[in-house]
């Protein structure tokens, strides 16, 4: 925190607890992402990282502590939660793309009922970004009628139809065969390179390296130790992030 | 890199061939083992024995006209009490010379229902279709305007009766038991509450105890002076007895939506009812077309209850046609008419569901 940032961060959580039930999940999460900020987060399994990003778009509920996204604080106030799911577009593990609509659909549903915007503008936009997924041909299939990988490259332009301020990857491989790892990846980077904010959790580590601003390594629901990707992987700081890395990178 | 596999041509073999024709389809299907072969014999000769009896009683030793039952002696059935009946069979008391009326009603709810398969009238325009249709049957039925004697809803009976109930029911209480089914999964402690009552209590209680109450013990609480028309009543009781049930149907569907599609329309910014108006209800109710389609029907059959209190359904008019002392012992006709008149709106149901989830499974294998 030695740099003075120019802009305030847009994405700040100061101080994040939370609990399922009597299991304490995430401990005293503080973490600023600027904007245009690449941060890739990783970890152990049930280390609490996709429990983090889920709470900066209240899909989950922290319990204490401040999130303030694009100047918003969530709260259980459900104007500020709705305005913040705007500028926040989300990608899931398991793509979760609405399956009895067209890919088509699938991308002006939110534009069309949550911006109003009108269909053939909605659409235009839609086409735009599956030329820019590179599936432009495959707008009037249902997602059941497409490989993962495809599934996974209209899910995020899905989230881009929305132009949002930030994207929250969630494990965006993990669910997939390898040979379709490379394409939904290209896509990423790309994005990346038009200086989106992103907030990845991957194990993707080449990924990272490419792309990343900050490594965040977290393991038993706290942030262990930041830093960018070149220190990180070269050498990490502490302990657990030497035994991570070793696991992952080993083969 | 894809399009290179594609390009490969790659060797088609047709089936082997003992699998196909007619021969292979005996083969394997009534055939293809001793006891199949046992079972295959048997079915025919019970259909040998069965069949030619009812064929010849039906049709060949029918009686098709005749003035009374006693006329009608031979072995074969006496489709001239039917005949006889039809109109009242149909219509019940209605009076004879305005039973074009009721023929029109029934016509238009045909109408109704054939427009409601074409997917590309859904929406908005179903909607004021089904409203301009009701309205017309109700003037047809009532009358009072446009020149049409009032006829009193006491007069009403025969088909058109259980088309009422059970059409008009059943679209009331779908939306109705959409709520309730959103409602039993609320967070509102207090909707969910209401809910859970509302269709335990009507689940546990007999369609007939709900007439009863609709017909006798509700004008009871009721203000002296005010009266609430019977067969509204009856209407009553079947939409809400119906929505308990749908509602349950319904909620199987809602629990089977991945909690993803939930996470993903929230993580698009939609809110609770676009949510559920546009990602989750169209998936959930695609996937409980066949129950669904079950209780239409029973809800359709359980229309002949109506009997109970007092009103002539069709099965009904086609029991009092039988107390005719001149038409004894033509109760199988009677019955096996009114059957197959109860079998072709059931069958045409069960079709029309079959239809509909051929057309909502298209593309979506997953």
């Amino acid at each position: 925190m030695t740099d003075t940032a120019v802009e305030a961060p847009i994405i700040e959580l100061r101080g994040v607890d939370k609990w399922y039930g009597e299991f304490h999940v995430l401990r005293n999460i503080n973490l600023d992402v600027g904007r245009g900020e690449r941060v890739v987060v990783c970890g152990p399994s049930g280390s609490g990282k996709s429990t983090m990003i889920r709470c900066i778009n209240r899909l989950e509920e922290h319990q204490r502590g401040q999130i303030i996204v694009a100047g918003i604080e969530l709260t259980s106030d459900v104007k500020n939660i709705e305005a913040i799911r705007r500028e926040v577009g989300m990608v899931f593990q398991q793509f979760n793309l609405f399956p009895h609509l067209t890919v088509l659909e699938n991308l002006t549903l939110a534009p069309i009922w949550v911006r109003k915007l009108p269909r053939n503008e909605a659409e235009e936009t839609a086409r735009l970004y599956l030329d820019r997924v590179r599936i432009p041909e495959q707008a009037d299939k249902y997602p059941g009628q497409l490989s993962g990988g495809q599934q996974q490259r209209v899910a995020i332009a899905r989230s881009l139809c929305m132009k949002p301020e930030i994207m929250l990857f969630d494990e965006p491989t993990s669910a997939l065969d390898p040979e379709m790892i490379k394409e939904v990846l290209d896509v990423m980077v790309e994005l990346a390179r038009e200086g989106m904010t992103m907030v990845c959790v991957t194990h993707e580590m080449g990924f990272a390296r490419t792309v990343a601003d900050t490594m965040v390594f977290m393991d038993r629901g706290e942030i262990v130790e930041r830093g960018p990707p070149k220190e990180f992987f070269a050498s990490p700081k502490s302990d657990r992030t030497k035994m991570f890395l070793s696991q992952i990178l080993a083969h | 890199m894809t399009d290179v596999t594609q390009d490969l041509p790659l060797a088609v073999e047709p089936p082997p061939r003992a699998t196909s024709g007619p021969f292979g389809w005996l083969r394997a299907n009534l055939f293809s083992s001793v006891s199949n072969t046992i079972l295959t014999v048997l079915a025919v000769a019970l259909l040998a024995v069965t069949i030619p009896p009812l064929v010849r009683w039906a049709v060949f030793d029918a009686v098709w006209s005749a003035p009374n039952s006693r006329a009608c002696h031979g072995a074969g059935a006496c489709w001239a009490f039917i005949h006889e009946k039809l109109r009242f069979i149909f219509f019940g008391t209605y009076p004879y010379e305005e039973q074009w009326r009721p023929l029109f009603a029934v016509l238009i709810f045909i109408a109704l229902i054939a427009a409601s398969c074409d997917r590309r009238l859904w929406g908005r325009r179903l909607v004021l279709i089904w409203l301009a249709g009701l309205v017309a049957i109700g003037v047809l039925m009532w009358g009072g305007i446009l020149g049409l004697s009032y006829v009193s809803t006491e007069l009403w009976g025969g088909l058109p009766l259980n088309l009422i109930f059970a059409v008009i029911g059943i679209a009331f209480a779908f939306p109705i038991a959409i709520l309730l089914a959103l409602g039993r999964r609320s967070q509102l402690p207090a909707v969910r509450t209401i809910c859970i009552a509302y269709i335990e209590l009507i689940r546990g209680v007999p369609l007939i105890t709900v007439l009863f109450m609709a017909s006798v013990m509700l004008p009871l609480f009721l203000p002296p002076g005010v009266t609430i028309d019977k067969l509204l009543r009856a209407q009553a009781a079947f939409m809400l007895f119906a929505a308990a049930y749908l509602a349950e149907v319904i909620r199987g569907g809602l629990q089977a939506i991945p909690k993803g599609q939930i996470e993903a329309a929230d993580a698009l910014g939609l809110r609770f009812w676009q949510r559920t108006r546009l990602v989750i209800l169209p998936q959930a109710l695609a996937m409980v077309i066949p129950p669904l389609v079950n209780n239409f029907i029973g809800a359709f059959k359980d229309t002949s209850l109506v009997v109970i209190i007092g009103l002539f359904d069709l099965l009904g008019t086609v029991t009092t046609a039988l107390s005719d002392a001149n038409w004894r012992g033509t109760s199988a006709e009677a019955y096996i008419f009114a059957a197959s008149i109860y079998f072709c709106f059931c069958f045409f149901m069960s079709r029309y569901s079959q239809m509909l989830e051929r057309e909502f499974n298209k593309g979506r294998r997953s």
